[in-house]
């Protein structure tokens, strides 16, 4: 039917909007994700050293990302909603396999190779944990009631858990996030978040010893004073800081950051990319970029108060906020708010697989919000 | 459920949503605010702190190596210059782990524990981000290892750098000395930013006494580097400004003439220009190689040239003391004519010995057969057969205090000021010298023993040469000087040099006398009068380097060769219009009139060559 649909939609003449309309595609949200893009090769091209190699690899990423995106936005929300466990499924099973056939890059096994490209599945549980949980609140009572959120609890500590061990705490802790944003959309009582706060205050110290490993806590202890070991852990840090305040009201220009080009910044093309950019083009273009950011988030808000179905609200809000929370834990750490932990900057920093997620969200996004407007 | 329930139920659900989308929200913007607030207080607040910040991560102060200032001899002959080396040198905070690259540099090339121990003391004094030096003066193939393995050797990187070299060896250096590390007392005292660009400094000789002027003005180079200290670009630059270079008035070819004859000798030789002051050469044998020094010298090296019986770095022509023997009569005649205890025409007779009266003992006639130079024996003939008894006999009537003071007119027992540092004064005995050194009160017998150089006084040998000039310039007193010019310009006389009173046909008699030890038969320097094509006056000496009673005659074969006495000359030429000047000191050497005067003889030969128009005068 969807098919017929499509056909007979194109063979209508005229009206683009028809086409819009049968392609799912929101302009709006299209619009803001190539300006992104674009601004994301831009700001590679000057922390990769001015060379082209990293800006053609993610051009490739973003144009696969845009065909990925408009492939998942074909299908209707519900067919997603039906698939989700076995995506779930599917990447519970995956972070098994890196557990024990998985890549070792720089003491963390988070990677499957998969031969002619590695994929980090940890990334993937970021858009499978909410559709995950979404789909399995929507189906039953709203809001959720105790035995529901007990399993849903236990849904999302299963990825969180494997990922722990591969060790990658940051990624934990936003697929922990992003499944939570569901519940709390779905009007999780207070007083299971209130319990659930204090839990997680109380799991605290025994996150501390027991879960962290000694790298993860030198980068708390890190943050604290960044001075104590200036060459060593604190480097990254002070570096970024140090980047970021250089850059002043607007900038020291495009490929001009001295930070960047001279290679004090660490990761600069990746997770430290907003450094370079506050370097290069100041104040003035962080907040732009977090203006197009409140644009884009805002869109993802409004295409999930617009849903017409459970799922589709819940799992819009959750990209939404599981998106904003990205952005927030990235600015924060390369800021010096929050310890460092491996959290690339969404849609900016260099890197196929978190794109790929990325792209996929908004093609649920954009399915849901196809859905909504043909009703 | 019912429609009616369900659409209750769908609209309650909706609400719900909206009410956390909100709350969320609300959440959402507090958290973006304090994202907004850190950037803003990051880049606008503190915007200064960071662009300085920023600044010092990138731009560094290089300091830029002025080069030493060169040495030259009075013909223009470089004797110390600067030439490059490779040094190999650490950046510790660009070296990853600072011990894992020792031990992978000393894989591929030799560094040796004394290398790593002095590198690590170096280690502590620098300030961030300077280089220290591992290894000095690379070879061609451990810089081609390095430069093959660079890549792997973060923090690690040869640098060139000037350093200096004595190209003549060991002729020169106890006097230009040599430049060697700074080492730790240093340090504390040095003026940190003048020596930025180096970590020499002149330790001894020409070298530390010219210091200041031959270091030169370090200049600066603001660079530009990144992370790992690559210097990707020049700022800004102060070019340093070299050192002064320094002419000197030693003639390489005397002082190689004066080495040459003295190396197998412990032995010293000042030769002064009588006109001017200046030092035509200066030998203390035996010499080392001052190179040695220049990039820290090896234990093996040091203990060889420290434990050496000759003493090899004792600088015997400024710090060797030695008793003046006879080369002091014809001051002391001078002294006796001018204070007129004695004439021209005064004579004494010379049984061989002489009797003070009141003491038993007397004092020997060193340089007589036994019975003594004979009868009617004058101040010439004293000088020229060197006659002690005449000069005992003299001095008893001079006394002590007249003879000291005109001696240290002449030089003695006191500094000379030679522009090198480390001279010793040499004792001039007087009443007030006794009392004060020894706490004794002064004997007649102590004046006789003074009166042949013997006893408490002590000279250096370039003393000698300063008393052989101010006896050749005629009471000329001329601080004796070893820098002639410096940048090319040379410094124009000062003060009007004061001149000893003494009358002028008392000189014209001296100089007679002293020609006459030379040139005539009887002449104790007679042996080294063949050919020559000048006229030469000069006074031969010895030493006493034990005391031998009376009674007992010097036998050279019952007596170790180093107790053997030390053998003196003084000499200066032409007589007629003296040019050069020379006092010298063979160790052990016996006689002044063997071992000593032929030394004289060739330096002053060498110089002649020089003078054509003394030369031709005389012929």
């Amino acid at each position: 039917m969807h098919k017929n649909d499509f056909v007979r939609q194109l063979q209508t003449p005229g009206g683009s909007m028809k086409i819009r309309q049968a392609l799912n595609l929101d302009y709006m949200l299209t619009g803001i994700l190539i300006t992104l893009c674009a601004i994301s090769l831009l700001v590679i091209y000057s922390a990769g050293g001015q060379s082209t190699l990293y800006v053609k690899r993610q051009l490739v990423f973003i144009l696969a990302g845009f065909v990925v995106m408009g492939l998942v936005a074909q299908f209707p929300p519900r067919v997603w909603e039906r698939w989700a466990f076995l995506l779930y499924i599917a990447g519970i099973a995956s972070l098994a396999a890196v557990l024990f056939v998985g890549v070792e890059i720089n003491g963390a096994q988070r990677w499957l190779n998969l031969g002619f490209t590695r994929l980090q599945p940890s990334e993937f549980m970021k858009i499978c944990v909410p559709l995950m949980i979404a789909s399995y609140i929507a189906k039953n009572a709203i809001p959720p009631t105790f035995k529901h959120v007990v399993l849903a609890v236990l849904l999302i500590f299963l990825p969180v858990f494997l990922v722990i061990q591969q060790p990658d705490l940051g990624t934990a802790i936003l697929i922990c996030a992003s499944g939570f944003f569901v519940l709390f959309l779905a009007g999780l009582k207070r007083s299971y978040l209130i319990s659930a706060f204090v839990l997680a205050l109380a799991a605290l110290p025994s996150l501390w010893f027991f879960v962290m490993r000694d790298y993860q806590k030198q980068r708390v202890l890190t943050l604290l004073n960044p001075q104590q070991d200036k060459l060593g852990a604190g480097w990254n840090i002070i570096q970024s800081t140090t980047a970021i305040g250089s850059g002043g009201w607007s900038g020291k220009g495009w490929t001009k950051g001295t930070q960047s080009q001279l290679n004090f910044l660490p990761e600069s093309h990746t997770d430290f990319i907003i450094a370079v950019l506050a370097e290069e083009f100041g104040l003035v273009g962080v907040l732009a970029l977090c203006g197009l950011y409140l644009l884009l988030i805002g869109r993802c808000l409004f295409i999930g108060l617009n849903a017409t179905s459970m799922f589709g609200r819940l799992i819009a809000g959750s990209i939404a906020f599981t998106l904003f929370i990205f952005i927030f834990v990235n600015l924060s750490m390369v800021s010096g708010i929050l310890p460092v932990v491996g959290a690339p900057l969404p849609l900016i920093s260099y890197g196929g697989t978190a794109l790929m997620t990325l792209f996929v969200g908004f093609g649920i996004l954009m399915s849901v919000a196809g859905d909504s407007k043909k009703r | 459920m019912n429609d009616d329930s369900t659409f209750i139920d769908l609209t309650r659900q909706h609400q719900i949503f909206v009410t956390r989308v909100i709350i969320a929200c609300i959440v959402a913007i507090v958290m973006s605010i304090v994202i907004v607030a850190r950037y803003f207080d990051l880049q606008i607040t503190r915007h200064q702190d960071f662009v300085t910040q920023a600044d010092n991560n990138r731009v560094h102060m290089r300091p830029a190596s002025p080069s030493r200032g060169l040495i030259y001899d009075r013909n223009g002959n470089l004797l110390a210059d600067n030439r490059p080396t490779y040094n190999l040198t650490i950046v510790r905070e660009r070296s990853q782990d600072m011990e894992q690259l020792l031990v992978d540099l000393n894989g591929l090339i030799d560094i040796s524990d004394n290398d790593i121990t002095q590198f690590k003391k170096r280690l502590k004094r620098r300030k961030p981000y300077e280089n220290t030096a591992l290894k000095y003066n690379l070879s061609e193939r451990e810089r081609s290892i390095l430069a093959v393995n660079s890549f792997r050797l973060a923090g690690a990187e040869v640098s060139a750098r000037l350093t200096r070299h004595y190209p003549s060896g060991e002729l020169f250096a106890h006097v230009i000395g040599y430049v060697g590390r700074i080492n730790e007392e240093e340090s504390q005292t040095i003026d940190t930013i003048r020596y930025s660009g180096t970590d020499s400094i002149g330790k001894i000789g020409i070298e530390k006494h010219y210091e200041d002027s031959l270091l030169g003005q370090v200049g600066n180079e603001h660079v530009e580097t990144n992370a790992r200290g690559r210097v990707m670009r020049v700022l800004s630059k102060v070019d340093p400004l070299a050192g002064d270079s320094l002419t000197l008035h030693l003639d390489r070819r005397l002082q190689a003439t004066a080495h040459a004859a003295l190396k197998d000798h412990r032995a010293a030789l000042v030769a002064i220009e009588v006109k001017s002051g200046g030092i035509l050469a200066m030998v203390s044998t035996p010499s080392y190689d001052p190179n040695l020094f220049v990039s820290g010298i090896s234990q093996v090296n040091y203990s060889a040239l420290v434990q050496s019986e000759d003493r090899p770095l004792f600088n015997r022509a400024i710090r060797g003391q030695y008793p003046p023997g006879s080369t002091i009569k014809p001051i002391f005649g001078l002294i006796g004519l001018q204070n007129e205890d004695i004439s021209a025409e005064h004579t004494i007779d010379d049984p061989g010995y002489f009797y003070m009266d009141g003491v038993e003992r007397p004092w020997r006639d060193h340089n007589s057969k036994r019975g003594g130079h004979g009868k009617n024996v004058d101040l010439a003939e004293a000088i020229i057969e060197s006659c002690d008894v005449y000069f005992y006999t003299m001095s008893v009537d001079t006394g002590i205090d007249v003879l000291a003071d005109y001696s240290q007119q002449f030089g003695l027992g006191r500094i000379t000021g030679l522009d090198i540092p480390g001279e010793q004064s040499g004792i001039m005995p007087s009443k007030e010298w006794k009392r004060q050194a020894r706490g004794q009160p002064w004997f007649n017998g102590d004046t006789i023993n003074a009166s042949i150089g013997q006893g408490f006084m002590l000279a250096t040998p370039l003393q000698l040469a300063v008393m052989s000039a101010r006896l050749a310039s005629r009471g000329k007193v001329l601080e004796p000087r070893l820098v002639k010019a410096r940048n090319g310009v040379e410094k124009p006389p000062t003060e009007q040099s004061a001149v000893i009173d003494i009358d002028s046909e008392h000189w014209d008699y001296m100089h007679r006398a002293m020609r006459d030890v030379v040139h005539s038969p009887r002449g104790t320097a007679n042996r080294i009068r063949k050919d020559i094509g000048y006229n030469m006056a000069g006074k031969t000496g010895t030493a006493q380097v034990i005391s031998i009673s009376a009674d007992d005659e010097y036998d050279r074969d019952k007596i170790n060769q180093r107790q053997w006495d030390h053998a003196l000359f003084i000499a200066f030429a032409p007589v007629e219009d003296p040019q050069i000047a020379i006092g010298l000191i063979v160790e052990n050497g016996e006689h002044g009139s063997s071992t000593a005067a032929p030394v004289a003889r060739l330096v002053i030969d060498e110089f002649m060559k020089n003078q054509p128009d003394q030369q031709l005068g005389q012929r």
